[in-house]
């Protein structure tokens, strides 16, 4: 990757070939429209349960994932839609999960809070707050043993950071060096619970010192802004140096799941936050730097338009799982 | 009967219960890349109760690692290490401990695979130094295995002679899947013979210890030997029992019980686990709901641990679990229809 072409451009447009960034624009769309049709296929009783949606934290998870090898590998939260399309997931078996169908990523066993592509190294989200964050160190270990070169990213909230499972995990990354990167998605709240109310800490970053490890917090919006940070800690991770701590600073539009009565946040804070739109500022970028133009840019919300209404009749159609079948996959080996 | 790789088996020596399971784990480091030991105080100490010994003189630190004092972060660790290329086996200091990473081994390792639709493996092996006979009160001495017992996705196994406990322990590693293995504290210590080099041993097989004709005793892990005792005592007074060595809690050997039952018509469940919902339960309603329920004389009897927190003083700490004389009385009341 070369180093920044102008001075003043952000890291991305500076860094990344044009194919690149346009792929990393879709991405964006292709969550923000994912969750949105989830949400629509929600309403219409076609999807059970509940989802987390992760609509305003694009940046995050597009950004976070820029720096990422295909082979590298990423833990995932109960709000980990984003993260699944950012490592390149296909919606259509994602919708198919989501809808409980034998296509699914989870063969309809996970539904949304566990969807994973293990393929494309995203080892799953978790219904557990934090529970990702350990196995994440574990993927880590396992590069670092077999030399295999992976760097682990590692998401979680800023509820998750207040387990003991989070001191546990960082813990042991820094003292074994693992190539592991730990994102903080810090959107205010976890549920009902302002990080003021729940954080000992101004900064979650802050509690990287603790551990030995750097530190930085940062405009979680902001796709370019994401894209550094995190690159730096994926090169210090995979040149040997050990586990990094980022912090993207973000805001979830909608409430924390379905069961939300919004009772503790004004109407005026999401405003503003709606103002900040990841995804628009990103297109505006790339519109500014001559990247793409204004009718690109429209034509490639279009497309990703009708890819969600193709994945979501695939979704539609695909066959539910046999009643029979309540027991595979238990176990690799079926019982004798 | 029991699947032991014969081809493999070069002489057959005399080790204790801790050296047998050391030597499985040699084996295992020295032929398997993917194997790594992880634990608390398991490198240059040796392990709590020295099962690991030497090892990491002979395999180095990072195959034989130190974890800090996190259960709960190295059990995570060990499912993630497990889900994404290793082999890790992971030793509780005591598997009392267990329960700080109870959401690691169950909402995660036991779960994964299940969760993703089979994408993945979790071929993790845990092991538990379990029970209680040591004087270490409620913390330390605990049968923990109806727990895990009760949770799909994990396999649980309580080995009760060295060989089974090499055996089973390279079984283990060979196993997709969780495999949590609980070594009772008093075993370690005890001798049988046992195959030098590799072979494996099924974690899903009873084993008859002893045949009988009167009355069939279940039991597990240092049970065994006790019921062994009792049914010597037994023989004595005319009453020929048949010993199982239950040796898989998850999955239960259903066919051999079933199948001892109906020839002795009587039942004794003996485990140092707490009575109530545990192993002893699950064996008798198995039986109850099998075809050996018409072949029933008499009511099945559990003999398990006291429904009390381990106590520390010797003579309570005995009163607390089975012993040989419970048994020897329970079976003698039982087949002279005294019940
Ligand atoms: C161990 C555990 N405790 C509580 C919950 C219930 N829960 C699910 S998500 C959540 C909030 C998590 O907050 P945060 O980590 O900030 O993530 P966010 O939802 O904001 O993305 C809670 C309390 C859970 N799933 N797991
Ligand atoms: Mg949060």
């Amino acid at each position: 990757m070369s180093k920044s072409k102008k001075a003043n451009t952000p890291f991305a447009i500076a860094n990344y070939e044009r194919q690149q960034l346009v792929e990393a624009l879709r991405r964006m769309y292709l969550i923000r429209k994912f969750e949105e049709g989830a949400e629509d296929s929600y309403m219409r009783g076609l999807i059970h349960g509940t989802m987390h949606l992760s609509i305003g934290q694009e940046a995050s998870a597009v950004g976070s994932c820029m720096p990422l090898a295909p082979d590298d590998q990423i833990t995932s939260t109960h709000r980990g839609h984003g993260h699944c399309i950012a490592k390149d997931a296909d919606i259509a078996m994602m919708f198919a999960e989501f809808f409980g169908k034998e296509t699914g990523y989870c063969k309809g066993r996970g539904g949304s809070m566990h969807i994973a592509d293990v393929e494309k190294g995203n080892l799953g989200a978790n219904g557990i707050v934090g529970g990702g964050i350990p196995i994440a160190v574990g993927a880590a270990l396992t590069a670092k043993t077999l030399k295999t070169g992976k760097v682990v990213l590692c998401f979680f909230g800023d509820g998750a950071n207040n387990e003991g499972a989070f001191h546990e995990a960082l813990n042991m990354a820094s003292i074994w060096k693992l190539p592991v990167v730990f994102v903080c998605e810090n959107n205010k709240y976890g549920m009902s619970t302002s990080t003021e109310r729940s954080t000992a800490v101004a900064n979650i970053a802050d509690r990287a010192a603790a551990y030995s490890m750097p530190g930085k917090t940062v405009d979680g919006n902001d796709f370019s802004a994401v894209c550094e940070a995190v690159n730096e800690a994926v090169e210090h991770a995979r040149s040997g140096h050990g586990p990094s701590l980022v912090e993207n600073v973000t805001y979830r539009w909608r409430g924390h799941s379905k069961s939300d009565r919004n009772r503790y946040r004004t109407k005026e804070e999401i405003g503003e936050w709606m103002e900040r739109d990841p995804i628009k500022s990103f297109a505006a970028e790339l519109e500014d730097h001559g990247i793409m133009t204004a009718d690109e840019i429209q034509a490639l919300e279009a497309d990703v338009n009708r890819q969600i209404e193709t994945a979501i009749e695939f979704a539609k159609a695909s066959p539910d799982p046999s009643p029979s079948d309540v027991t595979r996959d238990v176990y690799t080996e079926a019982a004798q | 009967m029991n699947v032991h790789n014969a081809a493999q088996e070069e002489e057959i020596v005399e080790m204790s219960y801790a050296e047998a399971i050391r030597d499985a784990l040699d084996i295992a480091l020295t032929t398997d890349e993917r194997v790594v030991l992880m634990g608390e105080d398991i490198g240059v100490y040796g392990g709590a109760f020295q099962v690991t010994g030497d090892l990491v003189h002979k395999h180095g630190a990072d195959r034989v690692l130190d974890t800090p004092i996190s259960e709960l972060g190295g059990a995570g660790v060990a499912v993630g290490a497990a889900a994404t290329g290793l082999r890790p086996v992971f030793e509780f200091q005591f598997s009392d401990f267990a329960m700080l990473a109870m959401e690691q081994i169950c909402n995660q390792a036991a779960k994964m695979r299940y969760m993703l639709g089979g994408a993945v493996s979790v071929p993790l092996v845990m092991r538990f130094p379990a029970g209680s006979g040591t004087g270490a009160a409620a913390q330390h001495s605990q049968s923990l295995e109806a727990w895990l017992g009760h949770v799909p996705g994990l396999k649980v196994v309580q080995p009760s002679t060295p060989r089974d406990a090499k055996g089973m322990l390279l079984r283990a590693l060979e196993d997709p899947d969780p495999v949590m293995v609980f070594e009772h504290k008093l075993l370690y210590k005890t001798k049988g013979m046992v195959p030098t080099g590799h072979y494996t041993t099924s974690l899903d097989k009873a084993e008859i210890r002893r045949q009988g004709t009167d009355v069939t005793i279940v039991a597990s892990s240092v049970m065994v030997q006790r019921s062994l005792e009792a049914a010597e005592f037994l023989a004595g007074d005319g009453i020929s029992a048949e010993v199982i060595d239950l040796r898989s809690v998850r999955p239960i050997d259903r066919h051999t019980i079933v199948e001892s039952v109906k020839k002795t018509t009587r039942l004794i469940c003996v485990y140092e686990g707490v009575k109530t919902l545990g192993v002893g339960a699950e064996i008798s309603a198995m039986v109850a709901e099998s075809e050996a329920f018409d072949f029933l004389d008499a009511p099945i009897i559990r003999l398990g641990g006291a429904e009390a927190p381990m106590p520390y003083n010797p003579d309570l700490e005995k009163a607390a679990v089975p012993q040989v004389d419970n048994i020897v009385s329970s079976a003698s009341q039982l087949c002279r229809g005294q019940l």
